[in-house]
């Protein structure tokens, strides 16, 4: 038993670090990663429990990225498993900023490394577009009017309107529960 | 001064909801103009290597103004402070909905998060997109500026996603060789 659980600790801090140093383009590129390893090859939880997962780390503040390791590393083996999950999240960042601070100018000034991250951007978006089509495909799914319809305003609001993300999370919660509220009235 | 750095950076971490670019002036008005710890030009240095490193952005900048300010220690002292309000309450919340998943409400505004959250995914990746396509995050209509070598890669990494499921790891490494010898 205890065997078993050092394997998964171990296991979690592998990946972990993996998926981090991987995370180029923003907090929601671990999602994918988090669907690969989680999800598909270990099966510790649903498709469905890592979208709940994504919107409580995306509600609750800090880093999404770092809010997301601790929630699946809880998942796969509870409050240790959070911990190791968030130390492996954050190691590599640590590590590569300070070897990047040091040493600024060659970096930024450097061909190659300039011409691989903007392959990598591209990358990055076949990532995000693979994603956005499956979860869309699982709120359609729910059939509700109400719950699809809430995805355009977010996006517009977030996009091109700017406006904080605190504040559109705080009036779809709001909204959800009118809803309920006047169903329940009715 | 490691404490003051624990504080400053626990603040940074509980007020930013949102992440990614939303901490921006919060971290600028405690770091930069609040405690003087880094000059303005380094901040802006910060950001530009932050969307070329893998990490978020709170945590870059608290690794980096850590170790301008207080070492190595500093640093540790900085990110940890970052990350643990944002750790409690996520776990938190997430014991929350799971102890309270019969209750209607609970599980309307948990949907609706997902959604909310869906749409704003969907704003994080036309930003990445519009990065990786026109080189800026303000949609322009300049044509000439449009990356076309950029779009076909993001094609072909898209299809071979959908047809094999290809790791994301190894799309990130072979997009990252496709650069190396188409922009070099």
């Amino acid at each position: 038993m205890l065997k078993k659980s050092i394997k998964t600790y171990a296991w979690l801090l592998a990946v972990n670090l993996f998926i981090s140093t991987f995370t180029f383009g923003g907090g929601y590129i671990v999602v994918p990663m988090v669907r690969r390893f989680f999800v598909e090859k270990k099966q510790y939880f649903t498709e469905e429990d890592l979208t709940d997962m994504a919107a409580v780390a995306q509600a609750a503040p800090g880093a999404i990225a770092v809010n997301l390791s601790a929630l699946a590393g809880y998942r796969a083996a509870g409050t240790a498993g959070a911990l190791i999950s968030c130390c492996g999240a954050v190691i590599p960042p640590l590590v590569i900023l300070t070897v990047i601070s040091a040493c600024y100018q060659i970096f930024v000034s450097n061909v190659t490394a300039a011409a691989v991250l903007k392959g990598m951007e591209s990358g990055a978006a076949a990532l995000m577009v693979d994603l956005i089509t499956d979860m869309s495909a699982m709120i359609l799914k729910k059939k509700s009017l109400f719950l699809s319809a809430m995805v355009p305003p977010a996006f517009i609001a977030n996009f091109i309107l700017g406006i904080n993300v605190a504040l559109i999370l705080f009036v779809c919660c709001f909204l959800c529960v009118l809803q309920v509220f006047c169903k329940r009235r009715m | 001064m490691v404490w003051k750095l624990f504080t400053a950076f626990l603040k940074i971490g509980c007020l930013s909801i949102g992440g990614g670019y939303a901490v921006i002036p919060l971290i600028q008005e405690q770091v930069v103009e609040a405690e003087g710890w880094i000059s303005e030009k380094m901040f802006t240095d910060i950001i530009t290597i932050s969307q070329m490193t893998p990490g978020p952005l709170a945590v870059n900048t608290s690794t980096f103004v850590g170790l301008q300010a207080g070492g190595t220690v500093g640093a540790l002292a900085a990110t940890a402070g970052c990350i643990l309000c944002g750790l409690v309450i996520s776990l938190a919340l997430y014991k929350f909905f799971q102890t309270y998943q019969t209750s209607a409400y609970v599980l309307e505004v948990l949907n609706g998060l997902k959604s909310a959250s869906l749409g704003l995914i969907i704003s994080a990746a036309f930003t990445i997109i519009l990065l990786a396509l026109c080189g800026g995050n303000k949609p322009g209509l300049d044509l000439l500026s449009f990356n076309w070598t950029a779009l076909l890669l993001l094609l072909a990494m898209l299809s071979v996603l959908r047809r094999w499921k290809l790791n994301p790891v190894a799309v990130i490494f072979i997009s990252g060789i496709a650069g190396f010898i188409l922009y070099r």
